[in-house]
């Protein structure tokens, strides 16, 4: 019962991203805007000393903390936190796998519903963020930019007459912004579309990259979707091809490519989604991969109308707790090898109504 | 070293002579960005950006080339290995390493046009920032009104710039 207690503690307290509303949801996970900024004559963190970085660290979180956010925000010192909370943030997107790990002084601000997390020390001295459920980029833009006005009347940002927003690389100087958009897209992946969109995308300068950013495998056909150029173009340039061009083709291209299957492959598309529900109500031993992987199949037959009795909401939950930091948090101890790979089937089995 | 394009491993060097000086590009052998280089970026470059580029030419400070950063001690070389820079002023310590970059990494622009600070409230910004901001937006002008092919703003604008950046 204590268990219980502590997930729906958390389950209430789940971020934007999680709520599996807003624009295009049935493909649009999540949409993400993140502003690089540095403090005007310090040097940047990779060449700032240990005492220039603490008093960056301070500077920033006294200016965070005395803005009309505070009383809504919970600042967490990153250089005091143990591991396992900063992965817990990892897997919530509130920091990057970099920020958590690594060293000196860095912290993040993050707000009670998870929709703005204000990372210092990480690569640049501020990188803002603004995070909401589906493809709600307009909205995101309007909170970030008051944030960065708000933080911008108390500190003076390194900006340039010709290069804007100074930034420690060169890829986000400028504009310092990065549009990111969760897309979901099993469909494409299954008629193998999916390498025609990686082209596309690739000739409009833009990333493609797995779920945690940079690095990271695409499991589950979950891939972020982002801009690569941050000058010469305004912010409302770029987010308006995201919002108007971008991700409505892609949106499209899924949406064909989920009809094409329902009408071609009746049989074998239902194959795969009943076999995914069959496996996360059996296992008994389970990695997040896999998880990852099979929740993917029971979104698209719950989204295509195929399978009932789960909704959205649970799915994108079961993706976030079943990694392993929320396990371990969850549980209340640390879990390796099998005996997590076993909590985590006994979770799922638990929240899918099977024992 | 990583390639200037996508930090694969370079295996093609380009020498171009761009305005009397030498510029040694790298590229991996596929790198979908080689053909974005400055002689592409060049080819197609509107009249704007050759005019834009001709104000910061004779701005102060657009050609500096020290070899060292005096915060930090970074050296161009060091960045390319690193792929970060030191300090804020790196920008213009290493501006004419940096440009042919910044064109391939944003397709081929290499000014901003977007969001300048205001810093509201508190008394707004101390004079140097002032400057600093008025000067941006007075180039974002300059660039609309040259997209625009309204020259007689454009010459005004220029003049107004020069004025700032004299001063």
């Amino acid at each position: 019962m204590d268990a219980d207690l502590k997930i729906s503690e958390l389950t209430t307290r789940a971020g934007e991203w999680l709520r599996g509303e807003g624009p295009h949801n049935e493909v649009v996970i999540s949409s993400r805007i993140r502003l690089a900024r540095n403090l005007a004559n310090k040097p940047f963190l990779s060449k700032a000393t240990r005492r220039q970085r603490t008093a960056v660290e301070k500077k920033i979180r006294d200016v965070v903390l005395s803005t009309n956010l505070a009383p809504k925000i919970l600042y967490a010192d990153l250089q005091e936190s143990p591991e396992v909370d900063r992965a817990l943030l990892v897997e919530r997107h509130l920091i990057s796998r970099n920020h958590a790990s690594a060293e000196g002084a860095r912290g993040v601000a993050v707000d009670a519903d998870e929709t703005i997390a204000i990372m210092v020390n990480e690569e640049d001295h501020l990188r803002l963020q603004v995070l909401r459920s589906g493809l709600q980029l307009d909205d995101a833009w309007g909170q970030i930019n008051e944030i960065d006005d708000d933080l911008d009347a108390a500190l003076e940002f390194a900006f340039h007459p010709r290069f804007g927003y100074l930034t420690a690389c060169p890829t986000n100087v400028g504009t310092g912004i990065r549009v990111s958009v969760m897309l979901h897209l099993p469909a494409l992946k299954l008629t193998g579309d999916i390498e025609k969109v990686f082209r596309a995308a690739k000739e409009l300068k833009l990333a493609v990259r797995g779920l945690y950013g940079e690095g990271t495998e695409a499991t589950g056909e979950f891939y972020q979707v982002s801009n690569q150029t941050t000058l010469g173009k305004e912010e409302p340039e770029i987010i308006a091809e995201f919002r108007d061009t971008v991700i409505p083709k892609i949106v499209e291209f899924e949406h064909r490519a989920r009809h094409a299957l329902i009408s071609e492959r009746h049989r074998a598309l239902e194959d795969k989604i009943y076999r995914a529900v069959g496996l996360l109500r059996s296992a008994r031993l389970i990695t997040s991969e896999e998880v990852l992987k099979e929740l993917s199949f029971v979104r698209l037959g719950v989204n295509l109308e195929i399978l009932g009795g789960v909704d959205v909401r649970t799915i994108n939950e079961l993706m976030l707790m079943t990694q392993p930091a929320h396990l371990q948090k969850l549980l209340g101890k640390k879990l390796e090898g099998d005996d997590r790979r076993a909590a985590r089937a006994d979770f799922i089995r638990e929240r899918l109504g099977v024992v | 070293m990583p390639c200037d394009g996508c930090n694969k491993p370079k295996t093609v060097h380009i020498t171009e002579i761009k305005g009397g000086k030498q510029v040694d590009m790298h590229y991996c052998k596929d790198c979908p960005y080689a053909n974005d280089g400055v002689a592409g970026a060049k080819s197609h470059a509107p009249i704007n950006e050759l005019l834009t580029n001709f104000v910061m030419s004779t701005s102060s400070g657009g050609e500096k080339q020290a070899e060292e950063c005096p915060h930090t001690g970074i050296t161009w070389a060091e960045f390319r290995n690193a792929g970060l820079l030191g300090h804020p002023e790196n920008y213009d310590l290493f501006e004419s390493h940096l440009t042919p970059l910044l064109q391939r990494a944003h397709e081929g622009a290499t000014h901003h046009v977007g969001k300048v600070p205001e810093r509201r409230g508190k008394g707004g910004l101390p004079p140097k920032r002032r400057k600093t901001v008025d000067l941006a937006k007075l180039k974002q002008e300059l660039a609309l009104a040259l997209e625009q092919e309204n020259y007689e703003n454009a010459a005004e604008l220029r003049d107004r710039i020069r004025e700032i950046e004299g001063d």
